[in-house]
C-alpha cells in the first residue's frame, strides 16, 4: 500500500510552533538582536557586534564594572543566605513534631511567609525596619543601636538578609521535613539498638537521607536569591549608594532607567547563561547522586 | 547471652485501659531458655512483631515484666538491653562502608579502636563479608545488607539475644536457604538466643527448635515442629501449619467414638461426655486419612480434584458441605466421583471450642 501524502498534517504542529515562537524564540531573538546594537532613542539602532559583551567582562569599563560588582554582591548575598537558611531549615525540620495536631499547625505557620507576595514582604520589612515608625528600627535605636538601613551599608545588608531568611527558610524546612518523614522507623530503631547518640543518628541517618531534598533546596534557594529583585528593591532600592544593587536591579536600571537597550540585552543574556549553567551543574550532580544502584553480583 | 522470661506480659497500643479484646498482645507468660532458637509464627497482625518489639524495648509494655536472666529489664531503654535486631528491610548506614557499618555499634559504645578492628574482622569473616569491607554498603545486594544488619548485632560481645523481624522478606528465594543455614550455623557457634518472627511456616520450622504459634494476640502453642504437626493444641495451629492444613469437621464425640452425619469414626482415646455448650470438632491431618473405594463402613466424600505434589497426592473432597483433604494411596486410582475415607484413629484429635481435648487412654 502506498503511503498517503498528506501535507495537512503540518497544520497539527502549527499551534505548538506558534506558541513556542511567540513565547520563547521571538522574544529571545529580539534580545539577541538588541545585544548586538546600540541605540540613542528614537528607534535608531547602530551595529555594535560583540562590543557590549566585551565591555561586560572588562571591569575597567562602566558597564563591566557595574555588572561585575553587582554580580559579586549577588554571589555574596546567595552564599550568605544559603549558609544561614540551609542549616536553619534543617534545625527547624528536626525540631518539628512527628505526629499529632501540632504537625498541621507547624506546617501552616511555616507556609505563611511563602504565601506572601514578594513586594508585600518587601513593604513589611521596609516599614518594620524604619527607625521612626517601624517596630524593629524603633526598638533597636532605643536600645542604643544605631540602626538605619537607609544610610548604613551594613544595616541595609543585614535587613535584606534577615528578610530573605524570614521569607524562605520555611521552604528549606518543609523540604527537609518531607525528607525526614520518608525515613522508615526501622532506621531509628536500629540506631537505638546500635547505641547511637543524637548526633550520630543525624550524621549517619538523617543527613544522608536528606541528601536529595537538600540538593533541591540549595538549587531553588540559589536560583531565587541569584535572581532576587523585588524585595531589596522595595526595601533599599539598591542603596545606600550601590551597596544592595544586585544584578537584576542593575539590569532594570540600565534597561529602563537609562534606556540602554543594547547593554541591557547583553547583560540579560550573560545573566541568563550563568543561571542555565548553574542549573545544569546541579542537574548533573543530582542525577549522578540518584544513579547509585546496588551492584549486581551476589554476596554469599 | 540470657534466659528470657516473660511474666504476664501484655500490650495495647490504645493504652492499658483499652478493652482486653483490643490488646495487640494478650497476657502471656513464658520462658525462653538461653541459647534456644525460637520462631514466632503467625499471620499478619497476630501480635508477633509487637512481642518482638517489647523484647527489644522499642515498645514499652502496657502490663507485665520482661526478665533477662532473672533481672527485670522492662524499664530499660533499647540501648541498655544488649539486644540485636535485624529488621524486615535492611537498615544500612548509607554513607559508611561495610566495615564502618559493622564498627558503628562499637564506636558508639566507646570501644578502643584496636578491639573494634579485631571484632569487625572476625565478624566479617564469619559472614563472608571480608572482600566488601571497604565498599560502600549502599551498593550491595539485599542479602549482603541483611548480613551487615546482623553483623552489627554480632560485633557486640555482650548481646543477650538476636531478634529477627521477617528478615528474609526481601531476599531472593535461592539465597534465602543460604542465609538461613548461615543463621543456623551462627546459632550453633555462638550459643546465642535467637528469636525469629515470620509468617512463613517453612522458615519457622526449619530455623527453630521451638516454634511459638501466635493467633489474634495470643500464644496458642509453643513446641517443637514435630509437636505442632502431630498434636496441634488449637485448631488454628492445625490449620496454619502443614500444607494442606489440618481437616476440621464438626462432630459429636462421646467415649471412643466421633459421629459425623451419623457415621462413626473410631478414636484412640476415651473422651467421655463433653460439655454440650462447646463447639466440638475433630481434627485430622490429610496425611492420616486415605481415600478408598466407597464402602458401607466408610465416611463417603465427593471428590473435587486431585493435587499431585509429586512425592504425594492429595484428594480435595467434600464431606457434606465441608472441604476436606485426604491422601491418595500410591497406585490407587479413583473409580468415580465419590470415595470412602479411612481414618487413622491415632491421629484424630478432638477440639472443644478450638482447644485440644486430651482424652483418657
Amino acid at each position: 500500500m502506498d503511503k498517503t501524502v498528506n501535507q495537512k498534517a503540518w497544520f497539527l504542529v502549527l499551534p505548538v510552533f506558534l506558541v513556542v515562537a511567540f513565547s520563547a524564540v521571538i522574544p529571545l531573538m529580539t534580545v539577541v538582536n538588541y545585544s548586538m546594537q546600540d541605540t540613542f532613542g528614537n528607534n535608531q539602532f547602530f551595529w555594535n557586534g560583540v562590543g557590549w559583551f566585551k565591555e561586560l567582562l572588562d571591569p575597567s569599563t562602566d558597564l563591566g564594572g557595574r555588572f561585575l560588582a553587582s554580580l559579586g554582591r549577588n554571589l555574596l548575598f546567595s552564599a550568605i543566605i544559603l549558609a544561614i537558611e540551609v542549616p536553619l531549615g534543617i534545625v527547624v525540620a528536626l525540631s518539628m513534631p512527628r505526629e499529632g495536631w501540632s504537625v498541621a499547625a507547624c506546617l501552616v505557620i511555616l507556609a505563611l511567609p511563602l504565601l506572601i507576595p514578594w513586594n508585600v514582604v518587601g513593604t513589611i520589612w521596609q516599614i518594620f525596619g524604619r527607625p521612626d515608625i517601624g517596630l524593629l528600627g524603633y526598638v533597636l535605636n532605643h536600645l542604643g543601636l544605631d540602626y538605619n538601613y537607609v544610610s548604613n551599608d551594613v544595616d541595609a545588608w543585614i535587613t535584606v538578609i534577615v528578610m530573605d531568611v524570614w521569607h524562605w527558610t520555611s521552604l528549606v524546612a518543609l523540604l527537609c521535613y518531607a525528607g525526614l518523614k520518608s525515613i522508615p522507623d526501622a532506621y531509628y530503631q536500629a540506631a537505638q539498638i546500635d547505641g547511637a547518640s543524637r548526633w550520630a543518628v543525624f550524621k549517619a541517618i538523617q543527613l544522608p537521607k536528606m541528601n536529595r531534598v537538600l540538593l533541591i533546596a540549595v538549587l531553588l534557594r540559589f536560583m531565587d536569591s541569584f535572581m532576587i529583585y523585588t524585595e531589596p528593591f522595595v526595601v533599599t532600592g539598591g542603596g545606600p549608594g550601590n551597596s544592595t544593587t544586585f544584578v537584576s536591579i542593575e539590569l532594570v536600571k540600565i534597561a529602563l532607567g537609562q534606556f540602554d537597550l543594547g547593554k541591557a540585552a547583553a547583560l540579560s543574556l550573560v545573566y541568563n547563561l550563568i543561571i542555565l549553567i548553574v542549573c545544569w551543574v546541579f542537574y548533573t550532580v543530582m542525577t549522578n547522586a540518584g544513579s547509585e544502584r546496588p551492584a549486581k553480583e551476589g554476596v554469599a | 547471652m540470657a534466659r528470657i522470661d516473660l511474666v504476664d506480659l501484655a500490650h495495647s497500643y490504645g493504652g492499658n485501659d483499652a478493652p482486653p479484646e483490643s490488646f495487640a498482645l494478650k497476657p502471656v507468660t513464658m520462658t525462653w531458655r538461653q541459647g534456644g532458637a525460637y520462631a514466632l509464627l503467625g499471620p499478619s497482625g497476630c501480635g508477633k512483631t509487637t512481642l518482638l518489639n517489647l523484647i527489644s524495648g522499642i515498645v514499652t509494655p502496657s502490663r507485665g515484666k520482661i526478665l533477662f536472666d532473672g533481672r527485670d529489664i522492662t524499664p530499660l531503654s533499647t540501648q541498655k538491653r544488649n539486644i540485636a535486631q535485624v529488621f524486615q528491610f535492611p537498615v544500612i548506614y548509607d554513607t559508611m562502608t561495610v566495615g564502618e557499618n559493622l564498627a558503628f555499634p562499637l564506636k558508639n559504645r566507646g570501644v578502643a579502636k584496636a578491639e573494634v578492628n579485631a571484632r569487625v574482622k572476625q565478624i566479617a569473616d564469619l559472614l563472608d563479608l571480608t572482600p566488601y569491607l571497604n565498599r560502600k554498603a549502599t551498593r550491595l545486594t539485599a542479602d549482603a545488607k541483611q548480613k551487615i544488619s546482623l553483623g552489627r548485632g554480632l560485633v557486640r560481645s555482650d548481646v543477650a539475644a538476636v531478634l529477627f523481624d521477617e528478615p528474609l522478606t526481601v531476599i531472593d528465594p535461592e539465597l534465602k536457604w543460604q542465609l538461613r543455614s548461615k543463621l543456623k550455623a551462627l546459632h550453633r557457634e555462638f550459643d546465642l538466643t535467637m528469636i525469629y518472627v515470620t509468617h512463613d511456616q517453612t522458615e519457622a520450622l526449619t530455623f527453630a527448635d521451638t516454634v511459638v504459634v501466635m493467633h489474634d494476640g495470643r500464644v496458642v502453642q509453643s513446641g517443637t515442629p514435630a509437636e505442632l504437626f502431630d498434636k496441634p493444641a488449637h485448631t488454628f495451629v492445625g490449620y496454619f501449619i502443614g500444607s494442606p492444613g489440618m481437616n476440621i469437621l464438626p462432630a459429636e464425640v462421646s467415649g471412643h467414638e466421633a459421629r459425623i452425619d451419623g457415621h462413626v469414626i473410631g478414636l484412640r482415646r476415651n473422651y467421655g461426655v463433653l460439655p454440650s455448650s462447646k463447639k466440638i470438632e475433630i481434627g485430622v491431618r490429610p496425611e492420616f486419612v486415605d481415600v478408598a473405594a466407597p464402602a458401607s463402613g466408610l465416611l463417603s466424600a465427593a471428590i473435587e480434584r486431585i493435587d499431585d505434589l509429586g512425592r504425594i497426592q492429595f484428594a480435595r473432597v467434600r464431606v457434606g458441605n465441608a472441604k476436606f483433604a485426604a491422601r491418595v494411596p500410591p497406585g490407587f486410582s479413583i473409580p468415580g466421583n465419590t470415595a470412602g475415607l479411612i481414618f487413622n484413629p491415632a491421629h484424630v484429635h478432638v477440639y472443644a471450642d478450638s482447644q485440644l481435648v486430651e482424652g483418657v487412654a
